[in-house]
């Protein structure tokens, strides 16, 4: 294993895997502040030369974190598919880029292929592609899900309705949700964030949502974004939804300042496949975002692409309905502005499919980053490119009680329509039903929420 | 003449909207942007310059200084922390935390030593927070406190300040309880909102939830007035309980 390299005559020395991967990375503020930044630009291309010579096999042996250290570790190490290991074990890291990006190569190949692949070797493929190399590998990946629906589809852009309120006011969280389906979003699912994390809060949404859904007979899933264990009381309770949700992080210490650990999650997915109401086998839907395990100080020194790769090896565990970068709502002393949280949007979507996970994106921002929605439209635009496989919709992407700008519902209607790609099949048939959309358009009713409002 | 900020958001409704009368009544529910039309697929021309205007006002609001005369009128006088600048303010949280010894020999020359309570402003992620809600703040909290027979220290102002800036400070000035009233990180509905940090005998080690809160404070939340009125109540409480936040 060779960790040093030349350029222009002056030579490079890394210290070991962890610090190649850390300075091979693009320029996160994260990383800066961390102090595993490369030093300059040349010395992060030195890295990544470093990292092409690398094999998957260098990169297996040296996770970011010891086995016997992490849980999060141990997961993906005895997760790993130990055929498609042996075959590619001794490809180095830009072959396997090469591999990726060839036209003869199948989506079923590299997903069957990226079984073997631990999260740290995902990690050092994203960081030798180009934005373009990122959208055009991840664009043929093909991956679906079943919960009520199957999201995947091939020529589709699905979209979780976000009807946020700051005080959880139900008629309030009503006229949103109602506002957001006559504009065709919500076929990934309703799924709110609560402002206040109880019990009887988790179960009136529920309530709601579950009532919407059945009246209005509309092909999709619910979900509210409360903590796992609030979720679990409420399901002794005899109320029930879809999705189970959770926050994860990319090492055992980090989930455990979420306040979860592997036993938990897999204690709430046999609770909701057995006692939720969803009709697949895909019942979680997870959410993560660079920089959480730095966030608290469980990083291990590792840059955090890698970390949030952990997440997304920790997630395929699960079989995950959805996973979803939030990728703008750290701050900008993670993601510094425009350019970085485009190319981290472009990553964390790439890195998830090759872990074969359904990734969506909520292509966000805080008011205190230098990044405005005109960033957010052009990471948008290019997810659409990238296969991604739903956006929030939020009214006109103002989250009134979370106080940062995501997409909105006429955000998700202009995707379809530039890309061509349509709902889940089964939530446009509804949606053409009210005349909401035509022709893969808005239709003449398109927010008129009268229609449903007189059948709730 | 004309001002697109002045209608409030939950009284605008596109004119075309097939369910006005529906919006009229579930607008009164929520502030979320509904009911606001489209072109095409996308946002009508005000519904699309109104949001900019918000969100514009909301990161001028991080992103502007506030003006030495702004401190001068207030009576106020100024340190800064370790940042030189608002970039460094934004990517160094830890940075903005730490008041270098020359600051602390300024805070040592000027303020009183051993105050019952010591208040302090901090620009933070709000540079009209100051100038919106300071004024006001100052002169109920001073008044309030002393009504009680409390001593509050020599007020002042701090430059590229977060909340922990308070963990220095109190035990610089040996103060019982400090109060660091700081601009929030301003969201679409109001760029001016304040939060007051309350701490009894802040110290380095001391958690985060040592901290009593009070935040939204603004015209458009809770009054300035109001706000200072329910602080002097709480800084009383934690003066007598000699602890804050949720062990209160």
């Amino acid at each position: 294993m060779i960790l040093k390299t030349k350029l222009y005559g002056k030579s490079y020395q890394f210290d070991s895997v962890k610090q190649v991967l850390s300075k091979a990375s693009e320029l996160k503020s994260g990383d800066t502040m961390a102090g595993l930044a490369a030093e300059s630009k040349l010395e992060r291309i030195a890295a990544k030369v470093v990292l092409s010579d690398l094999t998957v096999n260098d990169i297996t042996e040296n996770p970011s974190v010891a086995y016997e250290k992490d849980a999060v570790t141990r997961l993906i190490m005895d997760d790993l598919d130990s055929e498609a290991f042996s075959k590619i074990k001794n490809w180095s890291i830009g072959e396997l880029r090469e591999w990726i990006l060839d036209e003869n190569t199948t989506s079923e190949m590299i997903l069957k292929t990226s079984k073997g692949l631990t999260s740290e070797n995902i990690s050092a493929v994203s960081k030798l592609m180009g934005n373009m190399d990122l959208v055009y590998a991840g664009a043929k990946l093909k991956i679906k899900a079943t919960c009520n629906t199957t999201i995947g589809g091939s020529n589709t852009i699905a979209c979780r309705l976000q009807p946020n309120h700051p005080t959880d006011n139900i008629d309030g969280v009503i006229a949103s949700t109602l506002e957001g389906l006559s504009f065709g979003s919500g076929d990934a699912l309703l799924g709110l964030n609560p402002a206040v994390d109880t019990v009887d809060s988790t179960i009136a949404i529920w309530n709601i949502f579950q009532e919407i859904k059945e009246k209005l007979e509309i092909p999709t899933q619910t979900c509210v974004l409360s903590h796992v264990t609030t979720q679990m009381e409420a399901l002794k309770t005899g109320a029930t939804a879809d999705l189970c949700f959770q926050s994860i992080a990319g090492t055992e210490k980090a989930c455990a300042a979420f306040g979860i650990n592997i036993e938990m999650l897999e204690e709430a997915q046999a609770a909701f496949l057995e006692h939720g109401t969803a009709k697949g086998k895909n019942v979680m839907y997870f959410e993560t975002g660079q920089a959480s395990e730095l966030s608290s100080s469980a990083h291990y020194e590792s840059d955090q692409v890698t970390m949030e790769c952990r997440c997304y090896g920790l997630a395929r565990h699960f079989n995950p309905f959805l996973v979803n970068t939030v990728v703008g709502f750290m701050g900008p002393e993670y993601i510094y502005d425009g350019k970085q949280l485009i190319r981290a949007g472009l990553e964390d979507v790439f890195n998830g499919h090759l872990h074969g996970l359904p990734m969506g994106c909520d292509v966000c921002y805080t008011n205190h980053m230098p990044a405005d929605q005109n960033d957010s439209e052009v990471l948008a635009m290019l997810l659409a490119q990238a296969g991604c496989h739903y956006f929030m919709g939020v009214p006109q992407a103002d989250d009134i009680m979370l106080m940062y700008q995501s997409t909105g519902f006429h955000d998700i209607a202009t995707l379809r329509e530039l890309t061509g790609k349509r709902p889940i099949p089964e939530f446009q048939k509804w949606l053409e039903n009210y005349g909401f959309m035509q022709n893969g358009k808005l239709g003449p009713e398109a927010g008129n929420i009268d229609l449903l409002l007189e059948k709730l | 003449m004309k001002d697109i900020t002045e209608k409030p958001m939950q009284q605008w409704i596109s004119k075309d909207n097939k369910a006005e009368k529906a919006l009229k009544r579930v607008k009164q529910n929520t502030t979320a942007r509904i009911g606001i039309g489209r072109s095409g697929a996308r946002y009508k021309t005000d519904a699309f310059l109104r949001f900019w205007a918000d969100q514009s006002a909301a990161s001028d609001a991080v992103f502007t200084e506030v003006t030495p005369e702004t401190i001068v009128n207030l009576g106020l006088f100024e340190i800064k922390t370790k940042c030189r600048s608002k970039f460094e303010m934004i990517t160094r949280p830890d940075w903005g935390r730490i008041i270098e010894k020359d600051q602390q020999q300024i805070l040592k020359e000027k303020c009183v030593k051993d105050p019952d309570v010591q208040i302090y402003f901090g620009d933070g992620l709000s540079s009209p927070s100051i100038s919106a809600n300071a004024e006001d703040m100052l002169q109920v909290l001073k008044l309030g406190l002393e009504h009680e027979g409390l001593s509050v220290g020599t007020p002042f102002f701090v430059r590229y300040c977060r909340v922990n800036t308070a963990r220095t400070i109190g035990p610089l000035l040996n103060a019982k309880v400090v109060c660091v009233l700081i601009g929030e990180r301003p969201g679409m509905q109001t760029d001016e909102s304040m939060s007051a940090y309350i701490a009894y005998k802040p110290h380095p080690q001391m958690l985060e939830s040592e901290y009593t809160v009070v935040s939204n404070i603004s015209r458009h939340g809770i009054a300035p007035v109001e706000a200072a009125a329910h602080i002097v109540e709480l800084i009383l409480k934690i003066s007598k309980a000699k602890k804050s936040g949720i062990s209160l």
